[in-house]
């Protein structure tokens, strides 16, 4: 979506930015392999920044046990390539509908030298004037999708005919259930007692890490049947299958404070 | 997508967005009001409703609270209040809906405007019992003030007073004495219980007397008014030249931006301001594909017949029906920051596209947002939350309408040179000079 609102800004001359993807070293094959063709098709500079690069530097601590995630410390690998880069601005795709603590977020999103959101103290945004300025150090966040709704994505990328990743749309997994949830079977994490591989056809309706992006059963293969999925759903897509946002009732909040995207 | 697919899962019409803000004073039951919006046009999903129950339950609230479907950081949710504008989206099969819910005690002021900025439309909640107070008098003025072409008196807890029509024509008519003073173009009211959900999806059976529209019928065939015709205003916002070495882009130059008014077509006469050089439109593209018309707020790139010196921050417009080019601006201003406003502050402004500075050369009066009263005699400053009139300097002229002529080129914000913040919100005036 981003890169496709960026090809209608700035085409046919180049980014005036580099993509940038922090690899957590446990996404789905299938997310780097579009990563991978998409940046070939596009003929943009990609940064890519390694989760196990700052584990390695000791600059992130591995967590353990059977729901160990590298969700989180990757906001210290984010942060580590912002500075590194020099970036002023860092633009996402989170969108204000997704989760209780977007709803508060700006389209132009200060991060003060720690990295850090402090959602009592934003700037306030009137009409489409933005104020992008920063002192050395701090950066922004900017989502220019903030005020789309799931449905409103979908409807653009059948519109504009956007190519996505294989697994957004239905196909046989083998899947175990854990909390109420399906998790793809991969290597990166151990079945609990009790929990057994099956055979299911599934979809993805977010793609984050392949420990904590839980499936639905859906037979949709098409984007009109996906569309029809989504507008016809009654649990959000992060409720239903991001378990990174179940910790706690302000997981989310948390997260953004520390500077996760 | 196609026409049977739109038609199976309700979707609105791609092309019918309207933005609203709610403003009304503490226990007004904005928040219930929302919440009963969301859960009675099911936009509610259940894993949030879920949590809401839960929560209302760790509570020891009686009932589930709707108004925790709104309230999403930990402080809020923790002390039953809303601290900063939050925006909603919810869509019937008529229209999409995008609310700015700004809260109706702290920071008010500065809340409202924020979230009166991008709206069409402005529901204000009356509490039948307490009646026309204080807050719904300034929620009244600043959506006035900051032209949203529709409101809504929405008088709730109509439960609570026996759904009394005599109550509520007591009500509708004080406030129409009041807007009657502001310059309010359209106002609705509308008895309603957000705790009930009388009137604002359903029809309430309680209410015979009132044969008006639901809050819901009346948000989905609002009309979307357009903006005053005042002729084109492109304000550009990037140069795209291509570094390419390929023969067919090696002339190309083109000016992207988002139309503020009017039309365009290639053929188009444009002068570019504040240069004043005059030319024509030669291409205008969007996505590399080219268009007969474009109009706004479309964004596009525009290609020009002339080799003319043209950079950000400066607007293509209609020759005929030109903008004004100033560099002395008079302003309403809405003050956001706790370090006052005063006459000789110098601050970063920013207004469409182009970001210059400018130097506060006096404070006229500040407004009274309760009753409208001019204080002049408060020695040239405004406060955090003070609305007041004020004269600038800018550094390089701006081309502008009156706020009062179009909402986008007739704005802009003041920014602290020192922190950045944003502290000003200004609404430009076009005296007669």
């Amino acid at each position: 979506m981003l890169v496709r609102l960026a090809e209608k800004a700035f085409r046919p001359a180049r980014f005036p930015f580099p993509l940038l993807h922090i690899d957590t070293g446990h996404n789905f094959p299938e997310t780097l392999a579009y990563r991978d063709k998409l940046v070939g098709d596009l003929g943009e500079r990609l940064i890519v920044a390694n989760v196990q690069d700052s584990i390695d530097a000791g600059r992130a601590v591995e967590e353990s046990g059977p729901r160990a995630s590298r969700n989180r410390l990757q906001t210290v690998t984010l942060l580590d390539a912002i500075r590194d880069h020099k970036f002023d601005a860092a633009i996402g795709g989170a969108r204000r509908d997704e989760e209780r603590a977007r709803a508060k977020e700006r389209v132009f999103s200060h991060r003060d030298d720690f990295g850090q959101w402090n959602p009592k103290n934003q700037r306030p945004e009137l009409w489409s004037l933005y104020n992008g300025r920063v002192r050395k150090g701090e950066h922004l966040r900017v989502f220019p999708l903030s005020n789309w709704t799931e449905l409103d994505v979908w409807q653009y990328i059948a519109h504009e005919a956007i190519p996505l990743p294989s697994i957004y749309f239905a196909h046989q997994r083998e899947v175990f259930v854990r909390d109420g949830m399906y998790y793809a079977q991969n290597p990166f994490v151990t079945l609990l007692p009790g929990e057994a591989i099956e055979k299911k056809t599934v979809r993805f309706r977010t793609i984050g890490d392949m420990t904590c992006t839980g499936a639905v059963l859906s037979p949709a293969r098409t984007l009109d049947e996906v569309i029809a999925e989504v507008a016809a759903a009654r649990i959000t897509e992060r409720g239903a299958t991001r378990a990174d946002d179940r910790f706690t009732e302000a997981s989310m909040e948390d997260r953004k404070r520390e500077g996760y995207f | 997508m196609t026409a049977a697919l739109r038609q199976t899962v309700g979707l609105a019409d791609d092309s019918e967005l309207l933005r609203f803000t709610t403003a009304g004073s503490v226990d007004d039951g904005k928040s219930t009001l929302i919440g009963r919006l969301l859960y009675d046009t099911k936009t509610a999903f259940e894993d949030q409703l879920d949590h809401v129950a839960d929560v209302s339950r760790r509570r020891g609230d009686e009932r589930v609270n709707l108004a925790l479907l709104t309230d999403g950081l930990r402080a809020e949710r923790e002390q039953g209040i809303t601290i900063d504008v939050a925006y909603r989206y919810f869509a019937t099969t008529r229209r999409k809906f995008i609310i700015a819910d700004t809260p109706g005690h702290i920071q008010y002021t500065r809340n409202m405007v924020t979230g009166a900025s991008t709206a069409h439309l402005a529901i204000i909640l009356v509490d039948a019992r307490q009646g026309v107070v204080e807050q719904s008098r300034r929620h009244a003025l600043i959506a006035s003030l900051l032209r949203i072409p529709h409101v809504v008196f929405a008088i709730n807890k109509m439960d609570l007073v026996g759904w009394s029509e005599a109550r509520f024509e007591e009500i509708a008519a004080e406030l129409r004495a009041y807007v009657g003073e502001l310059a309010l173009p359209a106002v609705t009211f509308l008895p309603l219980s957000a705790l009930t959900g009388a009137n604002v999806v359903e029809r309430s059976a309680e209410m015979p007397w009132y044969a008006g529209p639901t809050l819901l019928d009346h948000l989905e065939t609002v009309p979307l008014d357009e903006e005053r015709e005042i002729g084109a205003r492109f304000p550009v916002q990037w140069v795209i030249r291509p570094q390419s070495t390929s023969a067919d882009l090696h002339d190309y130059r083109g000016y992207a931006g988002t139309l503020a008014a009017g039309e365009l077509r290639p053929g188009d006469e444009v002068v570019v301001l504040p240069g004043g050089r005059t030319t024509r439109i030669s291409k205008i593209e969007q996505g590399g594909i080219a268009l007969a018309v474009a109009f706004a707020p479309m964004s596009v790139t525009i290609h020009l017949a002339d080799d003319v010196d043209v950079s950000r921050g400066d607007t293509l417009a209609s020759p005929q029906r030109a903008p004004r080019v100033e560099q002395e601006l008079e302003a309403m201003v809405c003050w956001m920051s706790e370090r006052p406003l005063v006459a000789g502050g110098r601050y970063a402004l920013k207004h469409g596209t182009r970001s210059t500075r400018a130097v506060v050369s006096a404070v006229d009066y500040r407004l009274d947002v309760s009753t409208g009263a001019r204080h002049a005699e408060d020695g040239g400053r405004l406060a955090l939350n003070d609305l007041g009139r004020i004269r600038l300097r800018a550094m390089a002229p701006l081309v502008f309408d009156a706020y009062a002529e179009n909402r986008t080129t007739g704005s802009f914000i003041l920014i602290d040179e020192a922190t950045n913040a944003t502290v000003g919100a200004g609404m430009l005036l076009a005296p007669a000079s």
